[in-house]
């Protein structure tokens, strides 16, 4: 029982230290902003959770210790992590940061444009 | 078991190093935005390697603690670098 308990958290750990690298080299290796916030985000997220189910198992099955606050951790960054990643990157578009040169499209332009002429439109001369 | 964990906390710790590099050399601000992000995740993984190492459940805390305070850094950083400002006192949001 002992030795079914640690292969799965060592293979938990393993994919969650596995994601984490691959974490590293898009971040250090993709070209812009945009395809750094999506490595970073997504293969993150996942690496840490898988990890910190590893360390809960770790501490449920052999230490008996049934941590609460270890799951609220891992669904609380289970709900923020992909909040924190479109927030970031809706900062990059908005402050101006160019996308690599071989982006095909560029969609979100057109209603950003279109928003601020409707903006403009429903703002009071007088303020 | 423990030189197991030793070798992923010192993995875990090369990772938060290159994307140190990251942070020091990226060309936008958002990209370092972006990279101080990713370290607040690891740290995470790091202190939950820690708590294995050391044997002991009380650094858990610490987790919880951590996640909150990075997100509400990247949210408020994200928003000075979309806005200019963080906290917003005109009619027109």
């Amino acid at each position: 029982m002992d030795l079914i308990a640690d292969i799965i958290i060592v293979l938990l750990v393993t994919v969650g230290i596995i994601f984490t690298i691959v974490t590293v080299i898009g971040i250090l290796r993709l070209p812009d902003v945009y395809t750094r916030a999506h490595a970073a985000s997504k293969s993150a997220t996942l690496g840490v959770m898988s990890l910190l189910l590893g360390v809960f198992l770790h501490f449920w099955w052999n230490e008996g210790h049934f941590s609460v606050a270890l799951l609220l951790g891992i669904v609380f960054l289970f709900i923020t992590s992909p909040i924190g990643g479109h927030l970031m990157t809706r900062a990059a578009y908005m402050s101006g940061v160019e996308p690599t040169d071989l982006t095909v499209g560029d969609d979100l332009e057109e209603a950003v444009i279109e928003q601020r002429i409707e903006s403009d439109k429903n703002t009071p001369d007088d303020k | 078991m423990n030189v197991f964990y030793s070798v992923c906390l010192v993995l875990v710790i090369l990772s938060m190093l290159g994307l140190l590099y990251r942070v020091w050399k990226g060309p936008s601000v958002p990209d370092r935005l972006v990279a101080l992000d990713a370290i607040g995740v690891m740290l995470i993984s790091a202190i939950a390697l820690l708590s294995i190492l050391f044997d002991t459940p009380f650094f858990i805390d610490a987790i919880l603690l951590i996640a909150i305070m990075s997100f509400i850094g990247t949210v408020s950083f994200s928003k000075f670098i979309e806005r200019g400002e963080i906290i917003e006192r005109g009619p027109n949001r």
